[in-house]
């Protein structure tokens, strides 16, 4: 035992089985959305309510990724803002350019 | 003397004793390396949607659908390939197992960070393991995938070209298979530009993810974070790990659902 003096002694908690279930289950969120968007792809036609359809179910993914997955949903609100409020300028780029590349003449 | 060196101590969690954001040094300035990084993802999606927007689509029902560098591919025609199963038509599949893969090994490495919490080291070196599986598979996914849209399908797209023979320009039909940054059989060059610098940037990500997940695993087995007495390392790699199943969230629903 003497050279294992300078080893730490470590605690090792038990496994927090709420946590890991509700993980489980964001999994099982995020599995099921992307099942939803592989059958929409087939089921609609082409058309603005499709893509409509998709950027909503792609929010709700990345909504659980970072909310669940990443903490931000429990960390302090000023961080959580911090993060978010600056997305406002990918909306607006989002926005004017989609617009703009609508407007352009028909690339060859 | 100990209250003074407690004091210290206290003090140095940022200088100024209060940690701000309520979060450490590292995991905050992770934050913001990911949100620069959501930056330059969100530029590159969204030049991908200006140039799209500028292209027709193409006119009429999608079983009549033909590369032609004259519409925009319908995605789903272009990405169509397992496999082991040449010939097959089986639109999106492949990605959908992509996205699969990538979803689980988030999960894993979620509860990889959720192990560290609780200081349990086989637990967060069995998840890590899994993490690193799950991130090479996709690579590997990815490496396939690039392959069949380089070398392209059986038969040929026949695209017109104004070529110079001895000076004088001629119109010319040429055979084309598979895409590259000069050609591309499924539709106008651009497509294929973006789909390699857009997957190619995602994958790179990923590449640099299993290695620094690796990095991570390597100082659990040997015991560095354990000696250390916390795993805060695993979650900062963690939210890096996350952010890049996140980006391919955005390219699966941009580049080949819409």
């Amino acid at each position: 035992m003497a050279s294992h003096s300078n080893e730490p002694q470590v605690t090792v908690l038990p496994p927090d089985k709420a946590k890991i279930k509700k993980l489980w289950t964001v999994a099982g969120i995020l599995g099921a959305v992307t099942a939803v968007e592989f059958l929409i792809a087939f089921v609609l036609p082409h058309g603005p309510l499709k893509t409509a359809i998709f950027v909503a179910l792609t929010i709700v993914k990345a909504a659980y990724i970072v909310l669940e997955f990443m903490h931000l949903k429990y960390e302090v609100k000023v961080l959580f803002w911090s993060i978010l409020i600056p997305m406002i300028f990918v909306v607006w780029m989002l926005v004017a350019f989609v617009y703009e590349g609508m407007k352009l003449p028909v690339l060859p | 003397m100990a209250q003074a060196a407690a004091a210290t101590a206290e003090k140095d969690l940022w200088n100024g004793g209060v940690s701000p954001m309520g979060a450490s040094y590292g995991k905050l300035m992770m934050w913001f390396f990911l949100l620069s990084d959501a930056f330059t993802f969100s530029g590159l999606l969204i030049t991908y949607g200006l140039v799209r927007a500028a292209h027709p689509a193409f006119e009429g029902l999608p079983d009549a659908f033909v590369f032609s560098p004259e519409h925009w591919p319908i995605p789903e025609k272009v990405f169509e390939a397992i496999p082991f199963f040449h010939g097959v038509a089986a639109p999106l599949v492949f990605v959908g197992i992509m996205t699969f893969i990538l979803i689980m090994s988030s999960v894993t490495m979620v509860l990889a960070v959720e192990a560290g919490h609780r200081m349990d080291r086989k637990a967060v070196e069995k998840w890590m393991l899994w993490t690193i599986v799950g991130g090479i598979t996709f690579l590997a996914c990815q490496a396939w995938e690039w392959t069949h849209f380089i070398v392209g399908t059986d038969t040929p797209t026949l695209i017109k070209d104004f070529v110079f023979v001895n000076g004088e320009g001629q119109w010319i039909t040429k055979e084309v298979f598979g895409a590259n940054l000069k050609i591309n059989q499924y539709g106008p060059q651009s497509f294929a530009d973006f789909f390699f610098f857009i997957t190619g940037f995602h994958g790179f990500h990923v590449f640099s993810g299993v290695l620094l997940n690796f990095l991570i695993y390597y100082n659990t087995v040997t015991g560095v974070y354990e000696r250390r007495g916390y795993y805060e390392m695993v979650e900062k790699v963690g939210l890096y790990w996350h952010f890049v199943d996140l980006v391919w969230v955005f390219v699966f629903t941009f580049f080949y659902l819409v």
